[in-house]
């Protein structure tokens, strides 16, 4: 959105109303909730105590909390690196016109839309050494695998599904990047000689800066936010070798009802998010990803 | 490298991931055909004795089909308020100029690095005291907090799309402020609310989280249902199998209905 | 630097029939060495398509294109020798105008120092030596332009330089530095210059010759002389000028025009073929009379436009408007006034279904 000679209105605000009205119930309203039961201690609904940042310095020292945070740094890292380029890939391997092209978007996109727990449930039944097509042959290969009992089994499989789940959107992304590219480009490139890695490094990758700085911080984003598929694949095991912040949260929330340290944790989580995106931004904005391009 | 080799290359690339992508259906499409007892004691790529019972399961007994419907009711739900409410707010942004206009559009944005895992306890208790506990209308206005934004977000991308000289045309016409959005606007940008539609019902129909902790027993989804069918026989693959199944349909049939739009759609991708 | 002729037809259709399916109508047209052309003509005329062809993107559906005499019909544009600049600025925009400038002779494998040299003596005539080491994303429009330009200009056999309507999307008052630099480059080094425009005046400034084309026909190839005084199509009479060229019906039988109602004496020296013609005048040579004369047609003068050192007269005769551009010093008439045009000139044209009389 750019502010290029647009009329300034205030009553505009009115037309803005309506969505701030719906965020503001489902949003404010339990943040402020969020924000309340973080600095009390809540014995009863009618005793409770104003204990300031004790829960927040609790969550801090958590060792279990350290803990499931590394395993999402390193779950949330190795997502990037694995579906970033494999994403990219695809985009560039995609038919671009034809019937073929609508054939492999279809296929390519359904992932996307299977819900979150089906994504679990057809990694689970996919990856079972009894019942699932991927076990049962990796089995048969002689591969010991055994996503419950191990760690590294049960670390893949989830990065397996995951990667499955989500580099359609990298994919996608890049792809309507690419499209957007004029043809003239290409067509330049070729009468200047260039190779297909020089068209790649020259023109391709510098037209979707944008498009892959989107698909990285969505990616991190909901990488760090991931609870469902996790969940029903490995319920976070075994022990907690898969178990993330989210499963922590909700874990602590739900499970032992801690109302206290879990909206503080909450509150950490999304700062925690927050850092962490605003880092990369800027760190791609350095490294040449912002969108400083001025010229078509 | 010339052509023709790189172009095999990229084509084995693509084959290969379309295998990848498309294997773990496979293998719950055919595992909803076989029966239980032939899941556990067999092993087989294809059913030996194919069966529709799954199916038919789910489709006579309500409390399956019942989940399904009210996964349809929730994301329908969700997708008509979130586009009523985002279509003025995105005109707003796309044509005006106001006090706190970017800041509000960026704090929307924001709500989407929200982790759905924050809201359920403070959700869990509001919805119980406005007594909206377990109804659809709950799970869809849950969902709003990620679809309004980004509905606003792809709605506003593609109303500036939109010259300003049709706006002003149109009042030298003589349309009034609503004719001239009904008749004139709207159609103009109804690719843009398929794809915000779209990606409304991406969104509200694959969520469990949120969805699950709002629901006990009138509202519950399919994702509720599917999480819970550990029974005394052990797990039910069979029935999971087809209820898989048939959760991944309707999103098929939204991508072929919008397919031309997904490159567009992703294309509003620009900052 | 080649010379090149096009002998082919081309359509986009897998089995074209009839002339609608064909984007370029079966032609022959010949480009000198060292010449500057321009193909001109309406969108969808096949200029563009044509480009196309000579620069190698596409290959004709039928025929053969040849340079020098040799047929390249089926080489790329890269084994062609070609450069083309786009409509839009096409650079690379990570690199320095310098890393722009090098590019094409990098990928031929040019040693470094003849490189560096190249690119210093491209760059100099260019006027962008003190922009060599500057980002390329940051320069204007109409420099990024010249740096596509550049691209073509640092290998020396290139073959010719192909321009796809170049100036649109630079502002209008930086077109003419554009402009003036391709005659430049023009008169310096007899390259072969293609240039694409539905501008007419585009056209005319840069070209010595100018194909015009409609509809995937070549209609008049000539220069702008030609072109403006004997156009030997209605279709060139009508879109070379501001305005283009008068017509009015006429019928012609035994030495006798009848124009609108009016009969002339032609004389026995005019070869004009019996029956249905146009006659073209361009507005700047109508002249009229205030008062009757041989060989005119009576008109009403309906409008009168002031264009600052000249007027544009509209005259009336019976329902055909005729334009006449007069200098302001002239005794302007007044509305309704009834004038005598000189209609048969040395500079009017007769056409017979379209197609020139000579």
């Amino acid at each position: 959105m750019n502010s290029r000679s647009k009329p300034v209105n205030q009553k505009a605000w009115l037309l803005v109303l309506p969505v701030m009205l719906s965020v503001a119930f489902t949003a404010i309203l339990p943040l402020m909730t969020v924000v309340n039961y973080s600095v009390q201690d809540i014995l009863s609904p009618e005793r409770r105590l104003f204990v300031g940042a004790d829960w927040f310095a609790m969550i801090l020292r958590d060792s279990e909390l350290h803990e499931a945070l590394w395993r999402q740094v390193v779950f949330s890292l190795s997502v990037l690196l694995i579906q970033i380029p494999l994403g990219l890939m695809l985009a560039l391997s995609m038919p671009t016109e034809g019937w073929r092209a609508s054939a492999v978007l279809v296929v390519i996109a359904l992932s996307l839309l299977v819900p979150w727990n089906v994504v679990g449930t057809i990694w689970l039944m996919f990856s079972r050494t009894d019942i699932g097509l991927l076990g049962v042959t990796l089995q048969s290969l002689g591969i010991d695998f055994n996503f419950t009992g191990d760690p590294v089994d049960a670390w893949i499989t989830v990065l397996l599904m995951d990667t499955w789940h989500w580099t359609p959107l990298v994919a996608l992304l890049c792809y309507a990047g690419l499209r957007s590219i004029p043809g003239a480009y290409y067509q330049a490139a070729r009468i200047d000689g260039a190779s297909k890695w020089a068209v790649f490094v020259y023109i391709q990758l510098p037209k979707l800066r944008g498009v892959l700085m989107i698909a990285v911080l969505l990616r991190l984003m909901d990488s760090f936010m991931i609870y469902t598929e996790p969940m029903v694949l490995t319920g976070g095991g075994p022990g907690d070798s898969t178990t993330f912040l989210s499963q922590y949260l909700v874990t602590m929330a739900i499970g032992q009802f801690d109302l206290g340290p879990a909206a503080a944790f909450s509150i950490i989580y999304f700062l925690i998010i927050l850092l962490f995106c605003f880092a990369l931004y800027n760190w791609m904005q350095r490294i040449g990803f912002g969108n400083k391009e001025v010229s078509k | 490298m010339n052509p023709g080799k790189a172009y095999r290359k990229r084509s084995f690339f693509l084959v290969v991931y379309i295998v990848f992508a498309l294997l773990p259906i496979y293998w719950m499409v055919s595992m909803s055909f076989k029966s239980n007892a032939e899941i556990l004691s067999s092993f087989n790529l294809w059913p030996i004795d194919f069966t529709l019972d799954n199916y038919i399961k789910i489709f006579t007994d309500p409390s399956w089909y019942g989940g399904f419907i009210n996964s349809l009711i929730i994301v329908s739900l969700n997708t008509v308020m979130s586009i009523t409410v985002a279509i003025p707010a995105a005109y707003a942004f796309s044509r005006y100029q106001f006090i706190g206009d970017k800041h509000v559009f960026f704090w929307l944005l924001s709500n989407r690095m929200m982790p759905p895992a924050v809201f359920v306890l403070p959700f869990f208790q509001l919805y119980t005291m406005v007594g909206l506990m377990d109804t659809h209308i709950a799970v869809a206005m849950a969902h709003m907090l990620f679809t309004v934004p980004l509905s606003v977000w792809i709605l506003e991308g593609f109303m500036s799309g939109i010259p300003r000289e049709i706006d002003e045309t149109a009042y030298i016409d003589g349309y009034g402020f609503v004719g001239f959005f009904f008749k004139i606007f709207l159609p103009l940008i109804k690719s843009g609310v398929g794809v915000a539609a779209f990606f409304c019902f991406m969104f509200s129909w694959v969520e469990m989280l949120l969805a699950r902790t709002l629901t006990s027993v009138e509202a519950k989804p399919i994702a509720s249902i599917m999480t819970r069918t550990v029974s005394a026989e052990g797990m039910d693959w069979a029935t999971l199998a087809a209820a898989g199944v048939l959760t991944i349909i309707p999103g098929a049939i939204m991508i072929w209905f919008v397919r031309h739009y997904i490159a567009k759609g992703f294309a509003m991708g620009r900052v | 630097m080649s010379s090149i002729e096009l002998e082919l037809a081309h359509s986009y259709k897998a089995n074209p029939r009839v002339e609608d399916d064909f984007a370029l109508s079966p032609l022959k047209i010949t480009f000198d060495n060292g010449g500057a052309y321009a193909l001109l003509g309406p969108s969808g005329c096949g200029k563009t398509t044509m480009l196309n062809l000579i620069s190698g993107l596409i290959s004709p559906s039928q025929g053969v294109v040849k340079f020098d005499g040799r047929d390249v019909t089926r080489l790329t544009p890269q084994q062609r020798n070609i450069a083309q600049v786009f409509q839009f600025p096409v650079i690379y925009d990570t690199m320095t105008v310098r890393g722009n400038l090098e590019f094409p002779l990098k990928n031929r494998g040019v040693a470094k120092t003849l490189i560096n040299h190249r690119v210093a003596s491209v760059a100099e005539m260019l006027e962008l030596t003190d922009e060599l080491d500057k980002k390329a994303s940051n320069l204007g429009a109409d420099q990024k332009q010249i740096i596509s330009l550049g691209r073509g200009l640092v290998r020396d056999d290139v073959s010719a330089i192909l321009f796809d309507e170049p100036l649109t999307v630079i502002d209008p008052h930086l077109k003419w530095r554009l402009r003036r630099k391709l005659k430049q480059i023009h008169n310096e080094l007899r390259l072969t210059l293609i240039y694409v425009t539905h501008d007419q005046v585009e056209a005319l400034t840069f070209a010595d010759e100018i194909a015009v084309m409609s509809q995937g026909k070549v209609v008049q190839m000539g220069t702008s002389d030609d072109l403006y005084e004997r156009p030997n199509h209605t279709f060139v009479g009508h879109f070379i000028g501001s305005p283009g060229m008068n017509y009015i019906p006429a019928e012609h039988e035994n030495g006798v025009l009848n124009i609108m109602g009016q009969k002339i004496m032609m004389g026995d020296n005019q070869i004009l073929p019996d029956g249905s013609l146009k006659l073209g005048v361009r507005p700047e040579y109508l002249e009229f009379n205030t008062c009757e004369e041989r060989n005119t047609v009576v008109a009403e003068v309906v409008n009168i436009k002031d264009l600052g050192s000249s007027l544009m007269i509209s005259c009336k005769v019976g329902e055909c408007i005729l334009k006449s551009r007069v200098s302001s010093d002239k005794l302007i008439p007044r509305i309704q006034e009834v004038v005598w045009l000189k209609i048969i000139g040395k500079h009017t044209c007769f056409y017979h279904n379209d197609k020139l009389v000579s």
